[in-house]
């Protein structure tokens, strides 16, 4: 075991963890730890855009931002966190242009801002359609400039609590397979989201959502994991991300005749609706017969838009169906499926991104997340595109400026508990002399494959309950898995079975959450509740972990401005 | 159809040396070899070491040898390669840690060195700073780097010299010196003009072909060159 002390450690280096880590390093010893390189971390792959009411294509101010973003969350976001994502985020552009940012220009030279689903005003800031490529870039070119200290390819596998204080995480060398202690004052989550729970999502390999785990596992609720984002237009059969950005210059989404459907699920906006509300539109016309060939696909359309629009704004998506479905939209349109794209639950929040432990909101000391790992909760029951990027970097600078004052007021560290290592080595122990007869991607798939028929964009009773048999079955047979490298060296063998632990533990979360909402809300939808029902609903889920599976206690919701009414498009 | 996946392999903990080892992989239109290499480490051999994340060619992970040539495992289409055999190996002249796992660190601090960010010494102030998009279409390439190290590790020059900077690293300066928002050309020009800079490329064009995203940094670099040429003269 190798020691470190840092005053702060920060887990993941997308967006969240690397604006943190620019905040804190420069009065603190912060050390980075990611699973990935900071560059190949998954904010980028964000296409579309990051959002602010600049206002340079047309009048747009923070209050229709806030509107829009409430509306899109179905009333379920917290309104003093979304007056603050909102209030702020023009002066966010403007420091990450000030970075360096390459922004896409209009001919004055301002900020492009192109429209977005569910925004009342072109106000999404993009880079031709990889916004978030270049906004990861520049966070981590910051970064060498300010010397920020990474461990790269560390894979955190326990948090260190001593008396309800956070004092550390333990973590895997993934390369050279040594555990190492961090000690420190103050940790942050920026670990991202779980998109690897469903068979077909937008999610890199990474995305296994173990921050969520590991906090549920230490006795820390994790809050809203019923409300899933399936973006509506993933590359048929690969999942892979086509971004809004295509419908916001303007792209049909098309049924098998040809049709424009969305005249009929929301006449005004059509494909500019929110997410929640277009995926379930297509596969409506899936499931009534009139996908693509009758088959499970719709078609997204950009031919009108014009080689030159099209290569100009929409470069990568282009390159993507070129490369994975043969098809260039160009001249044909684009075979397309909804896909698991975004958490909005996650690691309950205040507005400075201080962990908190109950529905009083009471902090746990020198515990923080932020990104889409956590619920702020700034999206409610359905994040509105643009906003996600827009919420990791001024919610991870605001965690960081927080961590900051901690870490300078509090003197000493938090001593460590006996035995600080003793779970996560006891796990891995457990996995390298396990030689049971099941199979780590063999399980995995089969959660991906039900989860995605039990637990996604329809949902009722009766799959609901079936997925949680499902899921114990699988918990079950986790304790019976073998894995074939038993070495220090890279093992990333034994990195996929530590994940697919965390896919067992949350994706239970999920489902519970979802059989326990009897209501309609945002991305969550039941077929057997299908009406909002804030009388008994208007609320956070806040789920705890107990030997009999998750235990729910609710949060209500911060209403300011804008009392729930009906949402409609 | 099926497949021949034939992978250089190396744990340093236990082998003396490299060896190829061939797996049969079951393939599908539409499969691509990220695929096969998933399929092989899930069913055939789980000590089967290489990094890989997004999948979609967007953040570098899974850049490898592949039937010769350079590329992202996961953009590849199998079928599209044309072979029965696909044979797979590390980055060339990258230190391997294990199997297709090598050593970037070397690779990511000479985009260190060239100082990759925006140097400005004018204030900001409270709104954008204005760039024309005829300016900004300048970085179209420059700023959809991937930093895979493709281009670096198919450069002959480089497989020469290892202090040369590599066309990642030049091609990244070239994104902040055509940056009409940067004020540091002078230092960055000094930098990379340096006996282990851009003098070092010799218009091979290897990178050009390596790069998974058909970029092209021999341009760049030649811009970069004439770029010297007119402001030190």
């Amino acid at each position: 075991m190798i020691h470190h002390q840092h005053d702060i450690v920060i887990i993941g280096a997308g967006l969240a963890g690397l604006r943190a880590a620019l905040e804190t390093s420069r009065v603190a010893d912060t050390a980075v730890l990611t699973k990935v390189y900071p560059s190949r971390s998954h904010s980028g792959g964000a296409q579309g855009g990051i959002a602010a009411s600049l206002a340079n294509e047309s009048d747009d101010n923070w209050e229709l931002h806030m509107f829009d973003t409430v509306k899109g969350s179905d009333y379920l976001g917290d309104q003093d966190g979304i007056e603050i994502l909102v209030k702020e985020a023009p002066a966010t552009i403007i420091e990450l242009e000030h970075m360096g940012v390459p922004f896409s220009r209009n001919a004055d030279g301002t900020i492009a801002q192109r429209p977005f689903g569910g925004h009342s005003r072109p106000r999404a800031c993009y880079a031709s359609d990889y916004t978030g490529h270049v906004v990861l870039h520049t966070l981590y070119e910051q970064g060498i400039k300010q010397g920020i200290n990474v461990y790269s390819e560390f894979y955190v596998i326990s948090l260190i609590m001593n008396q309800g204080t956070c004092c550390g995480v333990v973590a895997l060398d993934i390369l050279g397979g040594e555990l190492h202690l961090f000690h420190s004052k103050a940790v942050m989550f920026a670990t991202g989201g779980y998109g690897r729970a469903y068979k077909i999502t937008s999610n890199a390999h990474a995305n296994t959502g173990d921050g969520l785990s590991i906090i549920y596992r230490v006795g820390i609720p994790i809050e809203d994991m019923e409300f899933v984002q399936f973006h509506p237009t993933g590359l048929y059969k690969h999942g892979i991300l086509v971004t809004e950005g295509a419908r916001g210059e303007g792209g049909y989404l098309l049924n098998k005749d040809g049709e424009r459907f969305m005249k009929n699920y929301a006449p005004e906006k059509m494909e500019l609706a929110p997410r929640d509300l277009t995926s379930r539109a297509m596969q409506t016309e899936i499931n009534e017969g009139r996908g693509i060939e009758g088959k499970d696909y719709i078609y997204i359309d950009l031919r009108h838009l014009g080689a030159a629009k099209i290569l100009e704004r929409l470069p990568q998506i282009r390159e993507l169906a070129i490369n994975f479905v043969g098809v260039d939209c160009i001249k044909e349109p684009i075979p397309i499926q909804p896909t698991a794209h975004y958490s909005m639950g996650g690691i309950p929040t205040d507005n400075r991104g201080q962990v908190v432990i109950d529905k009083e909101n009471t902090p746990v000391k020198g515990l923080y997340a932020a990104g889409e790992c956590a619920c702020v909760s700034v999206h409610g029951a359905n994040r509105l595109g643009t906003n996600s990027l827009l919420e990791a970097t001024l919610f991870g600078q605001r965690a960081g400026e927080a961590m900051a004052e901690f870490v300078q007021r509090e003197k000493e560290f938090t001593p460590l508990p006996e035995n600080p290592a003793k779970p996560a080595e006891d796990e891995i122990a457990s996995i390298l002399k396990n030689e049971g007869k099941e199979s780590v991607a063999q399980i995995r798939e089969e959660l991906q494959v039900s989860m995605t028929e039990n637990c996604g964009i329809f949902r009722d009773e009766k799959k609901l309950k079936k997925e949680l048999e499902i899921i114990k079955g699988l918990q079950e047979r986790y304790t019976h898995i073998h894995i074939d490298d038993k070495g220090k060296r890279c093992n990333t063998d034994l990195m996929e079975a530590l994940e697919l632990g965390h896919l067992l533990d949350f994706a239970e979360v999920i489902v519970a959450g979802a059989l326990n909402r009897s209501e309609s809300r945002g991305s969550h939808y039941r077929v057997d509740y299908p009406k909002r029902d804030d009388e008994n609903w208007l609320k956070h889920t806040l789920a705890y972990k107990t030997d009999k599976g998750p235990r729910f206690d609710y949060k209500k919701v911060v209403i300011t401005r804008y009392q729930p009414i009906e949402r409609k498009y | 159809m099926e497949i021949t996946f034939k992978i250089l392999r190396f744990d340093p903990d236990k082998d003396k040396k490299s060896y190829y080892r061939k797996y049969t992989v079951k393939v599908e239109p539409g499969m691509t070899v990220l695929d096969g290499l998933n399929e092989i480490k899930w069913r055939l051999d789980g000590t089967l070491a290489f990094r890989r994340s997004c999948r979609s060619a967007i953040c570098g992970s899974c850049a490898m040898t592949i039937n010769g040539v350079n590329r992202l495992a996961c953009n590849s289409q199998t079928l599209a390669l044309k072979r029965k055999t696909i044979v797979v190996e590390p980055l060339r002249r990258f230190p391997v840690i294990k199997d297709l796992i090598v050593d970037m660190d070397p690779f990511f601090e000479k985009i260190a060195i060239i100082k990759p960010y925006l140097i400005a010494h004018s204030r900001g102030g409270s709104r954008e700073r204005l760039q024309s998009p005829e300016d900004r279409k300048l970085l179209d390439e420059a700023v959809t780097c991937i930093l895979c190290g493709a281009c670096t590790s198919s450069c002959p020059s480089y497989w020469y010299n290892k202090n040369y900077l590599g066309p990642a690293s030049l091609f990244k300066a070239y994104r902040f010196i055509f940056d009409s928002r940067d004020e540091g050309t002078e230092e960055r020009l000094g930098i990379i003009s340096d006996r282990d800079g851009l003098w070092r490329c010799h218009s091979i064009f290897n990178c050009v072909e390596a790069c998974p995203k058909s970029l092209n940094p021999t341009y760049a670099i030649a811009e970069l060159k004439k770029k010297i040429v007119t402001t030190k003269l």
